[in-house]
């Protein structure tokens, strides 16, 4: 990796007793879309909130493009875009009046402006709906619009905090072709945050934090083959006894999860002609799959990233929303 | 393809950053950004006029018929004044008083669905934020203010051009220093549940006590009469009323006898200007330095 720009040292960040970051160190080369993978409260928002200069570290060493957060953190601002957790957008002001406030305060040439807003309008294919007031937009035309906002002033790192949750998934791959789009066209580092899984399989290396710390880094691919083999799913009316069996007759351990076992095995496609054959309880169902990215956190941390665990925060932000939208 | 965009970036990246220049443009922006929002909300506008007519032509004219004495007029003996043209001015005070400090509360909403971050990011310094929404209020509350002008025909009060053209940069002052404090107030709020208490401890009682209803140099019980002092918005109304009823034609013995007194002095309009100056300042400062603790 060439000059990172990103590098993270030792951060902590402890609000009175509470440790919400304890000793994170990572490096993030130019050009690379990185994920920040983990459940909520694991410390992804504050350690992304440290990066772009809006908490200081309690200690540590971060810096983004070169620059120390704590020594300059106006530099540092003015090479970031962002894109928050929450929306905020004006909802009175039109796509366009949005962006030509943000242009207008981070001191783009007037020259350049209009075109400069045009081009980013283009990437998040906006162009036709510039004039409408953001009020009068859907949830992912709005994120679209706040990444168009966030690459507007030539950035050198793009930061996104949970840019695609309360999306519905269709909205939420939209939202990647997008982010590859500004990559490409843009040559900037992306930097984001989230506790979908799955989008993580999007991203060119991801650290899935868990309390704290990073207990994994690496591609997708390399994240991967921490989990051995295949995972199998079982389906069975007694649960407990296929589970006992598999321990006594096959020497494998499973665990449970959504009423079924889970075991990883080597070679799903010789494993299972032996599960039929030596237990001797009745299997409903069976499927064999490549491990994904919520068989590593399980397997790293014994727990399953869930969806729910975000439910009644979601339900609150998508109030907010509605009403921000309402002004 | 790709080479070719990555090798040619439409700006040279790490240019130096200027804050002082970007908190300047910041303050323009947010000042302009009120001022657009302000013109698409024309329900606001047309809402925003109700309560000065409901005080004007209902509580004025009616009680302009109970307070006409035997003598005549409202503000002694041989006074043609009427009660409703004594608190024309007062309802410009409290046009723009309740514009200011509804606009100033609108820091609390951008707080609490997410615009003000946008803006506390940029690479500018915190005081373009306090500054441009003081600003900003302070022109929305403005316009407020003078729009209830046109309905001084309607009310017996003639007003001259000069007087128009002197009352603009008063109305102004006076809507800076209730904005600064309105913003003052907002820095250090966070949820919109304070905003019930602002009005019901703030505002409300600022009316009230400004002397909009009622006129300041009589003989008030002495709580009430350092109450009215105190209250700056007692000034503004007061240098207000001085300027409109005088072109209206009321002699100075009949005004004199309305006006604001401290300590048995009356108050040139430089004095009462100077004193919404000074405040407006300090709640200013106030408001730089609550955006400066908080976020």
């Amino acid at each position: 990796m060439s000059q990172p720009v990103i590098h993270v040292r030792d951060l902590v960040k402890t609000y009175g007793k509470v440790e919400a970051v304890r000793g994170i160190d990572l490096e993030v080369g130019a050009g690379e879309i990185f994920g920040f993978l983990g459940p909520n409260g694991a410390g992804k928002s504050t350690t992304i909130s440290i990066l772009c200069t809006l908490i200081r570290p309690t200690s540590g060493v971060a810096q983004v493009a070169g620059i120390d957060v704590l020594h300059d953190p106006s530099s540092v601002r003015a090479r970031i875009g962002l894109v928050f957790q929450d929306p905020s957008l004006d909802g009175q002001l039109t796509g366009r009046e949005n962006l030509e406030f943000h242009a207008f305060l981070y001191g783009l040439p007037a020259a350049t402006r209009r075109q400069r807003i045009d081009d980013a309008l283009e990437i998040v294919e906006l162009t036709d709906r510039a004039s409408s007031p953001v009020l009068t937009y859907s949830g992912g035309m709005r994120r679209r619009l706040e990444i168009a906002r966030g690459i507007l002033h030539y950035p050198q790192v793009l930061f996104l905090d949970e840019p695609t949750l309360g999306l519905d998934p269709q909205t939420r791959n939209k939202i990647w072709d997008y982010l590859h789009a500004v990559r490409t066209r843009e040559h900037i580092t992306i930097f984001m945050t989230t506790h979908y899984m799955d989008e993580a399989e999007f991203c060119d290396r991801i650290a899935i934090i868990d309390q704290g710390k990073i207990v994994a880094l690496g591609t997708p691919a390399e994240l991967k083959t921490k989990v051995g083999g295949d995972v199998v799913t079982i389906t069975t009316p007694d649960i407990a006894v296929a589970a006992d069996q598999l321990r006594s007759i096959m020497h494998l351990e499973s665990t449970q999860v959504d009423g079924t076992l889970r075991v990883e095995v080597a070679d799903s496609a010789s494993f299972m002609p032996r599960l039929f054959s030596e237990l001797t309880i009745p299997i409903t169902a069976v499927s064999a799959r490549r491990p994904s990215l919520d068989d590593v956190f399980l397997k790293l941390t014994g727990r399953a990233i869930r969806e729910q665990e975000s439910g009644a925060l979601d339900q609150m932000r998508n109030m907010g929303r509605i009403w921000a939208g309402r002004r | 393809m790709t080479e070719q965009v990555l090798s040619t970036p439409l700006v040279p990246r790490a240019q130096a950053v200027n804050v002082r220049g970007a908190t300047l443009r910041a303050i323009y922006m947010i000042w302009k950004r009120d001022l657009i929002r302000y013109t698409r909300d024309r329900m606001r506008l047309v809402a925003s006029l109700a309560q000065p007519i409901l005080f004007l032509f209902v509580f004025g004219s009616g009680l302009s018929t109970a307070l006409r004495g035997s003598a005549g007029g409202f503000g002694g003996p041989g006074s043609s004044l009427q009660y409703v043209q004594f608190i024309f001015p007062g309802i410009i005070g409290m046009s723009v008083l309740f514009t200011s400090i509804f606009g100033a509360m609108s820091i609390v909403w951008d707080r609490e669905f997410g615009f003000l971050k946008e803006v506390l990011v940029a690479p500018i310094h915190r005081s373009a934020v306090a500054i441009g929404k003081t600003l900003g209020g302070a022109t929305q509350a403005m316009l407020q203010g003078l729009v209830i002008l046109v309905l001084a025909p309607l009310v017996g009060v003639k007003l001259t051009v000069l007087g128009v053209v002197e009352l603009i940069p008063m109305v102004f002052l006076f809507a800076f220093a209730l904005s600064a404090l309105g913003v003052a107030v907002a820095a250090r709020m966070r949820t919109m549940q304070g905003f019930q208490v602002v009005m019901n401890f703030l505002m409300m009682p600022m009316f009230f006590l400004a002397g909009a209803l009622f006129p300041l140099g009589g003989n008030l019980p002495a709580w009430l009469a350092v109450l009215t002092r105190l209250d700056p918005a007692s000034y503004g109304i007061d240098a207000l009323r001085s300027v409109v009823l005088t072109a209206s034609g009321v002699p100075p013995r009949v005004l004199d006898s309305l006006r604001l007194t401290l300590f048995g002095q009356g108050l040139s309009i430089w004095t009462e200007e100077a004193v919404l100056a000074g405040f407006g300042v300090l709640m200013l400062a106030l408001a730089v330095y609550g955006f400066r603790q908080r976020d």
